[in-house]
């Protein structure tokens, strides 16, 4: 059952990829389908057996790497994390291949997109179900590439292009980050399987070695490092510039790549590698701090930007802000159980953008949206629920799991997690802000766009909006169910050891025993965000532009996304293109181009010249010619002898 | 004295010399009577001729076998040579014919003379004495001359012609110099004799070795061998095309035969002597083979350069001194003369309004106007150029394994940095074949040179599939010459 949920997305993709073009759009898509359905499916009964029965396997495919020490196998390791993983990929997968059917219905290369979809959705899955350190790269590189490719689906946009290979590269830094951590645990752990390198952390811990004649902890060098590809998967504050950009790529892959799966990889990350981690509190402290600031920081860009895309793309790097710094205090549980969430509504959220943006004709500026709530019901209402989610409204999902990180992180009573409590609090109340100003923008107040577009608008097709339903009752029922296994009473039997917390730490176990303000101030915080939202765009439709007249540095500070992407380009990509020239200019073309190929070519050139200049054509030069050779080897002789 | 019975029993090893030069005669006589309306029966006769003595030299056993006081030798090696040259010889004959009769030197003496210098080759190859070798290389170039010049109304052929004479016979001399020192300081011109002289002797006679290296140097005129190679270009330019491919082909076998024969058999107790002269030769052969081509603007000429480039390698083979490296010699030679037979059955096909052409840019577009023989002359230019996995590469990957194996690392280098330059020239003319538009149509090319070329470009494409039978033909012949 785990092979089918993870390789029929690969059938898929191969499929899509090899027979597209000859059997057609329809039956890809139809086939396609089907596939991630099944394997969705698969990963259901999954859910089942590994997690609620207990039924625990790692399947060995075959031997990868045998060289020396280092012994790698392709394996599946089917753990409550891992499965847990396999069910939101595989689920939201399935959902977004079902719902492009209609969304992509007019794009001319339905098969590529298709083919791209299966192989992102393998890479997730290998990631995910990876047992040992390299096989996780693969994924995660895997899942870069896919990334890279649905952002830049639509090659013949110059901004798509950008945005794409802005990803890749932003993402670079990261990964480098991450393959010096994997590089660290070999060196210190001398095997790169998970389960030696979890067993042997205790004992390293605590260990050092010696860097640029300065003692370094050997565990928070490594955790530090492999933070850092988190981060970079993850679009954590300094190496999130990407992500807001990757709303390039088609609506679907923004909700299935860009805020469901591939940006929690970070979060699975720290997640799964929770018994390293936890030896380097140095490096909890940090996550915790980075979390902290990402979340609230992200949140106030998301209250300015104009493109609905954009400002849930913010909202969702403000969410994994608060898994973070979850995971920062040990609450692992209660980051997965956001994490599972989040995947839900935050999908849900973008799915229903896409169909507005459908709708719209295309349209993502808000500022040419309002008045089309009574055309598009469904999708209004899909709206709505997502955004009840997100703002932690009780009941629906968000409010389960958000409280949760919130209750945990003051349960923390350390310094750290008291700056993260309040960031997560003035976030919370900016979500709730940012989500109705959104709402009340797209869909009330009076039409904004031409007669034209709105002549048009129409609710999306039955393909798109079942799965808008489907992932609306995720948004909704989620957190009610899940919320015992994850972080409630059942949490041990449900997580088994794959979550390693020391002792003193469990902060999920201090979340239950707060005061009882603590789970109210969130829930109040939402109604009030949600009320001044109203209050500015809808009953006092001219406070908005009024307050950013009045804060105008502020606002354009806030609306610039504080300046990161200017900060990186004078300060890293300017410098960088003019070394670059530098070494283009004078050391690839003067000194290597020049002294190699070129400058040899032009000599041997040269030599061809002068030689032909010695066949005169003269019968007495070639005889001097010939003599002349036979005197030379005559002399030559002599001297040798 | 001999008797006459004696002379019979001898006579059986030069048995395929006899037979193709009573042809010769006879071909001759059915010349003179039929005048040159009979040319085209009198090529077929000669063609018949050459594969009736194959056929002879074939059926004949292999055992070693010396002939006239031990100056004739019939062995393996002489066998598998004289094939080789009866082939080559043979298709070049079955090339002229239509091109020479577009030429208008469609005169019957030009098959009768190439079946005689044929006879001369075939008797250089079996020589076992200076003597015999003399006159074979002699009765080879005698008809050369004529027949480079036999356009006497054409300028640049009688120029190629007396160049070729003038400078052959100064190479005539050097030969027989150093015979005469040879003999004067050994007492013998009987290759066996001298081995035998020179197994005896403790250290060696400068005099005697100033006689090898003028022997050698002579050779190497007959080779276009670095610096004994500047009649080559002038030569291959003027002499009318059928007559080049010929020159090229045929001879070239012949004397690396008779050179491995002298080097070998005769003075293989000197190999330190000989082996860094044949250093250089081979050498510099490589480099200017590889350079000079460079800016040539003529096929022919091209061509010329090529073919002395060619002989570079295969004298590398000849360096090493050891049983692979006669080998791999003699499977260069092999592979040489087929691309050759290929690639100037190709420059024949070059015509543009019933005139020969051997400009190069007059390739231009070849891919387009005649994509067949594009495709054949890309597929033999690429094997020329070593590239696998074509014949050509076999060939130069087996000298060099040879070189490498007796620690010749400098020529061994050298031979691929060269090829690396003469890689430009080859792969320049498939760019100008199919990166460039036609500026002038050629003409329909006639299907005896189309049917010649596909052959070569066969075997050169098919040679990976069974490069065993020709090394293990190439090793029998070299076991009779070297013992391993």
């Amino acid at each position: 059952m785990g092979l089918i949920a993870v390789f029929l997305p690969l059938f898929s993709a191969i499929f899509a990829g090899a027979l597209g073009r000859i059997i057609g759009d329809r039956a890809t898509q139809a086939i396609t389908c089907t596939f991630l359905c099944v394997a969705a499916i698969a990963s259901i009964v999954m859910f089942n057996s590994v997690i609620l029965e207990g039924n625990t396997e790692t399947i060995k495919l075959m031997s990868w790497i045998k060289s020396g020490d280092l012994e790698l196998n392709w394996a599946l390791r089917f753990d409550t994390l891992s499965v847990v993983m396999l069910f939101v990929v595989n689920v939201v997968s399935a959902m977004v291949h079902i719902y492009s059917v209609g969304y992509m219905s007019h794009d001319k290369s339905k098969t590529r997109f298709m083919a791209y979809l299966g192989l992102f959705t393998f890479a997730m899955l290998m990631l995910v179900t990876s047992n040992n350190f390299v096989q996780l790269f693969f994924g995660w590189e895997g899942v870069g590439l896919a990334s890279y490719l649905l952002i830049g689906f639509w090659h013949h946009k110059h901004s798509a292009n950008a945005a794409a290979i802005k990803a890749f590269v932003v993402n670079r830094v990261g990964d480098f980050g991450l393959s010096l951590g994997i590089f660290a645990v070999f060196m210190l752990f001398g095997t790169l399987q998970f389960d030696p390198v979890f067993d042997q952390a205790s004992e390293i811990a605590g260990t050092t070695f010696e860097f640029l004649g300065h003692q370094w902890d050997a565990l928070t060098v490594t955790c530090f490092l492999l933070f850092i590809g988190a981060m970079g998967k993850s679009a954590q504050l300094g190496l999130h510039t990407w992500l807001p950009d990757a709303m390039e790529g088609p609506t679907p892959v923004s909700a299935l790549i860009h805020a469901a799966t591939m940006v929690t990889a970070g979060v699975f990350l720290v997640a799964r590698l929770s018994p390293v981690f936890e030896y380097a509190p140095s490096v909890m402290e940090f996550i915790t701090v980075i979390g902290a600031l990402t979340a609230l920081v992200a949140a106030t860009i998301a209250i300015t930007q104009h493109d609905i895309k954009r400002v849930i793309a913010y909202s969702t790097m403000s969410q994994l802000g608060y898994m973070f710094f979850a995971l920062g205090v040990s609450a692992y549980g209660a980051a997965m159980f956001h994490l599972f969430t989040h995947a839900f509504f935050k999908a849900l959220l973008f799915l229903g953008a896409g169909s507005v943006i459908h709708a719209m004709s295309d349209e993502q500026d808000m500022r040419n949206m309002g008045g089309i709530w009574k055309e598009i019901p469904i999708t209004y209402a899909m709206m709505w629920i997502g955004s009840l989610a997100l703002a932690g409204i009780p009941f629906f999902a968000g409010y389960y799991s958000k409280d949760m990180i919130l209750e945990a992180v003051y349960a923390d009573h350390s310094f750290v997690g008291n700056f993260a409590f309040w960031c997560g609090i003035a976030a919370a109340f900016l979500t709730a802000f940012y989500s109705w100003r959104l709402i009340i923008m797209t869909f009330h107040g009076k039409p904004r766009a031409d007669e034209k577009v709105m002549a048009h608008i129409h609710e999306s097709p039955p393909v798109m909006l079942f799965p808008l339903i489907i992932l609306a009752l995720g948004a909704i029922l989620s957190g009610y169910i899940a919320y015992s296994w994850f972080v409630g009473e059942d949490r041990f039997e449900f997580w088994r050891d794959t979550l390693f917390i020391l002792e003193g730490n469990d902060t999920v176990e201090a979340a239950h025993h707060v005061p009882s303000w603590v789970p109210i101030l969130p829930f109040a915080i939402g109604l009030a965000g949600i009320a001044f939202g109203y209050l500015l765009y809808m009953f006092r439709k001219s406070w908005p532009q009024k307050i950013a007249n009045t804060f105008k540095p502020v606002h354009t500070f806030l609306y610039k996304k504080w300046y990161f992407d200017e900060l990186y380009h004078n300060a890293i990509v300017v410098p960088l293109i003019k070394f670059g020239y530098v070494f283009w200019k004078g050391g690839d073309k003067k000194i290597i181009d020049g002294l190699g190929p070129d400058g040899i070519a032009n000599s041997v050139k040269e030599g061809a010249f002068q030689i032909r200049k010695i066949q005169t054509g003269f019968v007495y030069d070639y005889a001097y010619t010939m003599l002349a050779g036979v005197v030379i080897f005559i002399t030559l002789f002599i001297v040798m002898l | 004295m001999y008797s006459l019975a004696d002379f019979y029993f001898h006579a059986t090893a030069a048995l395929p010399e006899i037979v193709l030069t009573v042809f010769g005669m006879i071909i001759l006589l059915f010349g003179l009577v039929r005048e040159d309306k009979s040319t085209p029966q009198v090529t077929l006769m000669t063609v018949s001729a050459f594969a009736v003595t194959a056929l002879v030299i074939a059926a004949m056993p292999s055992e070693p076998f010396k002939g006239f006081m031990g100056s004739f030798i019939y062995d393996p090696f002489a066998q598998f040579m004289k094939l080789l040259v009866l082939m080559g010889g043979a298709a070049c004959l079955a090339m002229t014919l239509s091109y020479n009769t577009q030429e208008k030197i469609n005169r019957f003496e030009f098959p009768v003379l190439a079946l005689f210098s044929t006879v001369g080759m075939m008797f250089i190859i079996s020589a076992n004495d200076l003597m015999l070798a003399y006159v074979g290389l002699e009765l080879m170039s005698l008809p050369l001359y004529v027949l480079v010049s036999i356009r006497r109304d054409f300028l640049r052929s009688s120029e190629a012609g007396i160049k070729y004479f003038v400078l052959g016979a100064l190479a005539s001399g050097m030969i027989l110099y150093g015979i005469s020192l040879i003999y004067g300081f050994s007492g013998t011109i009987n290759f066996t004799r001298l081995s035998e002289t020179l197994a005896l002797q403790d250290g060696v006679s400068i005099t005697l070795s100033f006689g090898l290296i003028m022997l050698i140097c002579g050779v190497a005129f007959k080779l276009s061998a670095v610096p004994f190679h500047m009649w080559t270009p002038d030569v291959y330019e003027g002499a009318p095309t059928s007559v080049t491919a010929f020159l090229a082909i045929a001879p070239k076998t012949a004397v690396f035969a008779l050179l491995a024969r002298i080097l070998f058999d005769g003075f293989g107790d000197m190999t330190a002597q000989w082996q860094d002269v044949i250093w250089i030769i081979a050498a510099a052969s490589m480099i200017v083979g590889a350079f000079a081509a460079i800016p040539q603007t003529s096929i022919k000429r091209l061509l010329a350069y090529s073919t002395i480039g060619h002989m570079g390698y295969a004298l590398v083979g000849m360096t090493a001194a050891s049983f692979d490296g006669v080998r791999s010699m003699i499977v260069y030679m092999a592979l040489y003369m087929v691309m050759n037979i290929g690639v100037f059955a190709i420059v024949l096909m070059l015509r543009q309004n019933d005139r020969q052409t051997t400009d190069i840019d007059n390739l231009s577009g070849l891919g387009k106007t005649h994509p067949v023989v594009a495709l054949m002359m890309t597929v033999l230019m690429f094997s020329m150029a070593g590239i696998p996995p074509l014949a050509g590469f076999f060939g130069k990957l087996f000298v060099f394994q040879a070189a490498v194996s007796a620690e010749l690392y400098g020529l061994a280098v050298l031979g691929v940095l060269t090829s690396v330059v003469a890689a430009y020239y080859y792969l320049r003319i498939i760019k100008i074949m199919y990166f460039e538009e036609p500026i002038h149509v050629l003409d329909k090319p006639t299907r005896d040179l189309e049917v010649i070329s596909g052959i070569a470009t066969i075997f050169v494409v098919a040679f990976i599939l069974f490069p065993q039978s020709l090394v293990n033909a190439a090793q029998a012949a070299a076991t009779a010459l070297v013992t391993i």
